[in-house]
């Protein structure tokens, strides 16, 4: 029996290094801490991290591979967090999976975990390759990351055309490391700019943050611990967005009321 | 143009990147979004300027045929500035092939 509303999310981008995983662990903390039963699902068997980001490492003792080939059940192989009990993790298996792992063992797996959780989170490898395609196969809805950048917002597009010739709805956009004084100079994509050129919906913004590195080098996601950080601020909203509640998107060019800002505004007026 | 861009024009300095990212990005995504590798929509071009050409006499420095995206939507856009109409077309239903180019 399914989960009465399940939810289960691909979170992708086409390019690596734009923060699929970063945002995997913090919306999924997000999402634990507003009350829905919620599970991170580490498809990047190549490359998996999203154990490290959610400081579960130590913890892992079954995976995905030995809940597919039988040899343990789901629940022995789900990683509680100890601060946040509504949130788990299945780990990715060893590397070698990617050999023989199909798309219909990712729905086996995700279809599981929709027996118990309101929303699953798939963290989806880079590339476009088999990777992507199995964690696709497994999903209804996706939210694509990228950041402001010609290369991630390129690798976006391909990504988005594989999602829609799967017929998966909705896909919302999460912009990420954004940079508000280089994009108010014009030296950087704006929001708009990326928003146009994807058609997607905005989910969510997530400004550039020290923040994000330093919880990753703690293995706490930025969520967990009500950090005021604005990308702590901006993850917890794409949480309540992605939950239906209306939380307005602020323009971060246009933050300051200072001379600065205004001059800034006045520079990329139109003026013939 | 803003007023940075003019500006920066006055000052001869380089224009802000961001305009030259999103230009780059469009013509590429145009082209990723269509899968037609180049030598294919030059084939494509060459034969729409012969057939068009049948019927009118296109300015063919100033003709342009290229690929624009917008919303998703890759689109095939043709500018074909006309010169003159041919004084004798070729009839309805006539076989191309047989058509003075």
């Amino acid at each position: 029996m399914t989960s009465a509303q399940n939810r289960t999310i691909l979170i992708c981008s086409g390019k690596g290094g734009v923060g699929k995983t970063t945002l995997t662990a913090n919306l999924g903390i997000a999402l634990a801490k507003q009350g829905a039963r919620t599970a991170v699902l580490d498809a990047d068997f190549g490359l998996r991290n999203l154990d490290l980001l959610l400081g579960l490492e130590n913890r892992i003792v079954y995976t995905a591979q030995e809940v597919l080939s039988g040899s343990c059940r789901l629940e022995q192989a789900l990683v509680k967090h100890k601060q946040e009990p509504n949130l788990s993790l299945l780990p990715a298996g060893n590397p070698r999976m990617l050999e023989w792992l199909t798309p219909d063992d990712m729905k086996k797996i995700a279809g599981l975990l929709a027996e118990q959780f309101d929303y699953v989170l798939i963290d989806c490898p880079a590339g476009i390759e088999d990777g992507f395609k199995n964690a696709a196969a497994a999903c209804r809805e996706a939210i694509v990351v990228t950041t402001p950048e010609v290369s991630a917002v390129r690798d976006a597009d391909r990504v988005i055309g594989l999602l829609q010739t799967r017929e998966i709805q909705p896909i919302q956009l999460v912009l990420n490391r954004v940079r508000p004084r280089m994009m108010a100079n014009q030296e950087m994509l704006s929001v708009s700019d990326v928003t146009d050129i994807l058609a997607l919906p905005l989910l969510g913004l997530v400004l550039e943050d020290d923040q994000v590195i330093i919880s990753t080098n703690r293995g706490e996601p930025l969520t967990l611990n009500g950090s005021r950080s604005p990308a702590a601020q901006a993850y917890t909203n794409v949480a309540r967005r992605l939950r239906g509640e209306e939380v307005p998107l602020a323009d971060p060019t246009k933050e300051g009321q200072g001379l600065r800002a205004k001059l800034g505004r006045l520079m990329h007026t139109k003026i013939f | 143009m803003t007023l940075r861009d003019f500006i920066d024009k006055l000052l001869g300095r380089q224009p802000a990147s961001a305009g030259m990212a999103r230009e780059r990005l469009q013509l590429v995504l145009a082209h990723d979004r269509s899968d037609l590798n180049p030598e294919l929509l030059e084939q494509m071009r060459r034969e729409i300027l012969e057939v068009v050409s049948r019927y009118v006499e296109i300015d063919l420095e100033e003709g342009d045929v290229s690929l624009e995206t917008e919303d998703r939507v890759t689109a095939l856009v043709a500018n074909l500035p006309i010169k003159r109409a041919r004084p004798n077309p070729p009839p309805p239903g006539a076989d191309p092939s047989m058509a003075t180019v």
